[in-house]
């Protein structure tokens, strides 16, 4: 995992509260023959200071977006308050989006008009004069590298192009808070980084405060100042990534065992050996976490050796928000079974 | 943004976004419609093709029609003057309104699918200018294909003793009344968001509403169960008015109830429209 050394060294601009949500309820009816309403927000609070960068890290139907909807007074809330730079979402919708910039997951933009034509509508709808709007535009369109592309019509966009309008889009009218909704999913390896560059500018130079949902824990951990961990609609853990990762001491230590192995009997001798701790059993795949995991590694495999236990595979690692995501929710990652979040919003 | 540095105080302002607050609520509702309006128009313009395509049915209709029952006139009690053709024209007019903008909520749902709508639902957009740029588009896109069947009617040889002002009425009549199916249609597409529920809809309602109004036939020729039913078919209302206009004496009083009708009636969709906006909120 790399070290998140470009955002923790950007000193926070501003003080002050931008996003107050308090025991955010959401639950939606499903249509269907087992028709059982599906909680997607069960009490989420959170707190977000002006000018950094919050994510919320969770897997898909972890109720990221559903957040993200009642912040941005697209839905309400069963039960909950909240509150942008102090306004009342559910009271004054109105006022909260003139504060608020949205990407959301899907793209938004028009199809059949062109970049420049997308932003400027944008911009009018905002109420910004003409020739504001075209100047915004212009500088807009140069920043996210589409000048080239500013009058051919949206439709002949590649993915990174119209993800990189979106996000244009919503920064046409300068809002003070910008939600990012998975802004990097679907794109090209070449593409992610370049939109985390721009996204660590927005908050940097431009001092916006940031909400991003993301489900990759990479992104999480290079752009996030604070992170929330999101789980069955709830916060799990929340702090800054190496705050998150402090509180794990030590190593990570991975086992994994071949199929018909005696995992039981691998937990029991791990569970007796002196520098190992935190054991956690995820199929046949053991978790552990060592002070020094290079050094307890011969360990290991000596004791399970002797009792007859083969191990495919063993992997040592620092903390990662990976670990720390296991250490609060009890399940890894990767086996989070990926339902669609949009099919239940 | 050099301007946005609030001090770290109590009270927590947008200073960046007052000078972009509106002086009031009607400017902003026109010209949220204007610029909604434009975007609507532009992409009809990249695509002007779909309206010549959606003219294929009705000159189908009017040639066909036009051609095979044109002895139908001679029917005792038919009452009409000049040619089937010229009697057909309204009633090809009106039916062509209600097809076209019967499809709008495939439109809406693509915007939803899109996540247009939502982009919009989030930003200052005036709800009601939001509707008000769908009306104008099907306004202007109506009025287009109202002119070219009149013209291809004329150039059949159908007159039209109402002149100029009968037209504009015809016209006028199309856009109420496709604004009627066009607004539920709409409505339908936000509330239940499934293709084939739209497409069912249209089906089963597109024949039955034509022959239950005096596109093809008069009134007096129909059965009096059918008559009845007609009286209450807003389509019927656009034809009656469309044909009473174009006649050489028109009792304005009557085109004048037909249209005001269909006004109120869709003024009531278009507003039963907005108000979806509210219950598409709650299922996203």
């Amino acid at each position: 995992m790399p070290s998140p050394s470009v955002t923790t060294t950007r000193p926070p601009t501003r003080t002050g509260v931008a996003i107050a949500a308090e025991g955010l309820v959401k639950t939606y009816a499903t249509h269907g023959r087992k028709a059982q309403p599906v909680r997607a927000l069960d009490g989420l609070t959170i707190t977000v200071g002006r000018g950094i960068i919050f994510g919320l890290l969770g897997p898909n139907g972890a109720g990221k977006s559903t957040t993200i909807k009642i912040l941005t007074t697209l839905a309400r809330p069963d039960a909950g308050t909240a509150q942008i730079e102090g306004v009342d979402v559910l009271k004054r919708p109105d006022r909260v989006r003139r504060m608020i910039g949205v990407v959301a997951q899907r793209s938004g933009s028009d199809p059949m008009a062109t970049g420049r034509e997308n932003l400027i509508l944008q911009g009018h709808l905002f109420g910004m004069s003409g020739p504001e709007v075209r100047a915004r535009a212009d500088e807009l369109l140069a920043r996210f590298d589409l000048a080239g592309a500013a009058n051919r019509l949206v439709k002949t966009y590649s993915g990174g192009m119209q993800r990189r309008l979106d996000v244009a889009l919503g920064l046409v009218h300068r809002p003070e808070i910008l939600f990012l909704d998975e802004p990097t999913t679907g794109l090209d390896p070449e593409a992610r980084t370049a939109m985390w560059q721009e996204i660590n500018r927005l908050a940097g130079d431009d001092g916006m405060t940031v909400l991003l949902t993301t489900h990759y824990m990479e992104e999480a951990d290079r752009l996030a100042d604070r992170l929330a961990i999101v789980d069955h609609g709830t916060v799990v853990a929340e702090g800054s990534p190496d705050e998150l990762k402090g509180d794990l001491r030590g190593d990570a230590v991975h086992l994994e065992l071949p199929p018909g192995a005696d995992v039981a009997r691998a937990t029991s001798v791990l569970e007796n050996l002196a520098h190992v701790r935190d054991l956690r059993v995820t199929g046949r795949a053991l978790s552990a976490r060592s002070d020094d995991g290079a050094s307890a590694v011969p360990g290991i495999l000596a004791a399970l050796e002797r009792t007859g236990v083969p191990v495919t595979a063993v992997t040592v690692a620092r903390p990662s928000l990976d670990d720390v995501y296991l250490r609060h929710t009890g399940h890894r990652y990767a086996s989070e079974p990926t339902e669609n979040e949009e099919s239940q919003s | 943004m050099t301007a946005t540095t609030p001090a770290t105080g109590t009270t927590p302002t947008a200073p960046a976004l007052d000078r972009y607050r509106p002086e009031n609520q009607l400017s902003t509702t026109l010209r949220h419609t204007w610029y909604l309006t434009g975007r609507k128009l532009h992409a009809v313009l990249r695509q002007p093709a779909f309206i010549a395509v959606g003219l294929v049915q009705p000159v189908i209709w009017l040639f066909l029609f036009g051609q095979l029952f044109r002895r139908v006139i001679d029917i005792p009690g038919f009452g009409a003057h000049g040619s089937y053709l010229a009697y057909l024209i309204p009633g090809i007019v009106a039916m062509n309104a209600m097809n076209g903008n019967m499809w709008a909520g495939m439109n809406a749902m693509e915007e939803i699918d899109r996540g247009t709508l939502n982009r919009f639902l989030v930003s200052p957009a005036r709800r009601v200018a939001l509707m008000n740029a769908n009306v104008a588009e099907q306004a202007v896109t109506t009025t287009i294909q109202t002119i070219i069947i009149l013209c291809l009617g004329l150039a059949g040889g159908a007159r039209y003793p109402g002149g100029v002002l009968g037209a504009v009425i015809v016209g006028v009549a199309s856009i109420l009344v496709g604004n009627v199916f066009g607004a539920l249609s709409n409505t339908v597409g936000m509330l239940v968001r499934q293709r084939e529920a739209i497409i069912g809809i249209n089906v089963f309602f597109m024949l039955p509403l034509t022959f239950l109004s005096s596109a093809f036939l008069p009134a007096t020729l129909m059965p009096g169960w059918m008559q009845g039913i007609a009286r209450c078919n807003p389509l019927n209302w656009a034809v009656q008015a469309g044909r009473d206009a174009l006649a050489t004496s028109t009792d304005w009083a009557a085109v004048g109830l037909r249209l005001g009708g269909l006004l109120a009636l869709a003024v009531v969709c278009v507003t039963i429209s907005v108000a979806t906006f509210r219950s598409y909120q709650k299922s996203v």
